[in-house]
C-alpha cells in the first residue's frame, strides 16, 4: 500500500474547493446572459472542466494517486475529446 | 516444496489490495464517462442541427431550479469528501452524520427532480403528450434528450445514495473502518462522477446559451 494516500485532505482545503465550485457556477451563470456567440458554449465547457478538474484531483484524490491512475484518466478523456473532434471537424467542412 | 509453494500463494491471496480496488472503481467510471459520452455526442450534433430550436427548449426550463440542483450537488459532493477525510482521520461518528447530510442532499435533489418534471408534464411536455407534439421537431429533440440524459443521472443518482446506504450499514457492521476504507472511497468516487456529469449538464440545458 502506498503511504501517500493514507493522508486525508484536510477539511480546511476540502471546504476551499467547494467554495471555488461556488464561485465558478456563478461565474457559469452570470456569462450565460450575455451573447458572445458561439464562444458562450465554450466558456461555459471550459468553466465547467476547470470544475471537474477541481473535483478529479482533490476530492477524488487523484493527486494522491500514483502516476497510472492519472495516465489512465487522461487516455479515457483523450479518447472523448479526441471523438469530440473528429464530429466537429466532420461537421464543420460540410 | 510443494507446501512452502502452496503458503505463499495463499499470503498473496489474504493481502487485502487496495489499489486493485480502487483501480476496478475507475475503469467502472471510465464506461460511465464513455455512456455520457456518447449521449453529448449525440446532444452536440442535433444542437449543431437545430441551434435555433435548441435555444428555445431551453428557454423553457426553469435555471432556478437547475442551479438549486447544482449547489446541491456540490454541496453533497464536499460531505462525502469530507466524510471519506473523516474516515481516514479515525473519526467514525463524523463520517456517518456526513454520510447521512449527504443522502438527504440526494433525497432534495430527487424531491427538486420530481418537482421540475412534474410541472413540465403536466403542462403536456413529455414524449406522447400533446404539448409535446405541438413542439418543434428540434425543440421535441431538445426535450427527449433533456428527459433522457437528466433521467439516466437521476438514476444514477439513486445507484450512488444505495450505493452511500451500504456504506453506512458496513460502518455498523466494522466492515469499513479507519483500517479498510476503500469501499467508502469507491462509493465517494461514483458519487463525484455523478456531480461532474452534472456540471456539464447544467449549463448544456438549463442556461440558454
Amino acid at each position: 500500500m502506498e503511504n501517500n494516500h493514507d493522508h486525508p485532505v484536510s477539511d480546511k482545503k476540502n471546504i476551499l474547493i467547494w467554495v471555488d465550485l461556488l464561485i465558478l457556477t456563478f461565474v457559469t451563470i452570470e456569462i450565460a446572459q450575455f451573447d458572445f456567440k458561439a464562444l458562450t458554449v465554450i466558456i461555459a465547457l471550459l468553466v465547467a472542466t476547470i470544475k471537474t478538474i477541481l473535483v478529479g484531483y482533490y476530492f477524488m484524490h487523484l493527486k494522491f494517486e500514483n502516476r497510472f491512475f492519472r495516465t489512465m484518466v487522461f487516455i479515457c478523456l483523450f479518447v472523448l475529446i479526441a471523438v469530440l473532434a473528429f464530429l466537429f471537424i466532420d461537421y464543420s467542412y460540410r | 516444496m510443494d507446501t512452502s509453494l502452496h503458503i505463499t500463494s495463499q499470503a498473496v491471496h489474504t493481502r487485502r489490495d487496495d489499489e486493485g480496488k480502487r483501480m476496478g472503481m475507475w475503469l467502472f467510471l471510465f464506461t460511465e464517462v464513455l455512456l455520457f459520452g456518447g449521449l453529448f455526442i449525440v446532444y452536440a450534433t442535433y444542437r449543431y442541427l437545430n441551434s435555433e430550436e435548441f435555444h428555445n427548449g431551453s428557454a423553457r426550463l426553469d435555471w432556478v431550479i437547475g442551479a438549486i440542483n447544482t449547489l446541491i450537488l456540490l454541496t453533497s459532493s464536499l460531505t462525502v469528501a469530507l466524510s471519506v477525510s473523516a474516515v481516514q482521520a479515525g473519526k467514525m461518528k463524523k463520517a456517518k452524520i456526513l454520510l447521512w447530510v449527504t443522502i438527504l442532499f440526494a433525497i432534495a435533489f430527487l424531491i427538486n427532480k420530481y418537482f421540475e418534471w412534474g410541472h413540465k408534464i403536466h403542462l403536456g411536455i413529455f414524449p406522447g403528450m400533446d404539448g409535446f407534439k405541438a413542439l418543434s421537431g428540434g425543440e421535441s429533440l431538445f426535450f427527449l434528450l433533456y428527459y433522457f440524459m437528466t433521467g439516466l443521472h437521476a438514476l444514477h443518482i439513486i445507484v450512488g445514495v444505495t450505493f452511500i446506504g451500504f456504506i453506512l450499514y458496513y460502518m455498523k457492521k466494522g466492515e469499513v473502518s479507519p483500517d479498510n476504507y476503500v469501499l467508502h472511497e469507491n462509493a465517494g468516487l461514483y458519487w463525484h462522477l455523478v456531480d461532474v456529469i452534472w456540471i456539464y449538464l447544467f449549463p448544456l440545458f438549463y442556461l440558454i446559451i
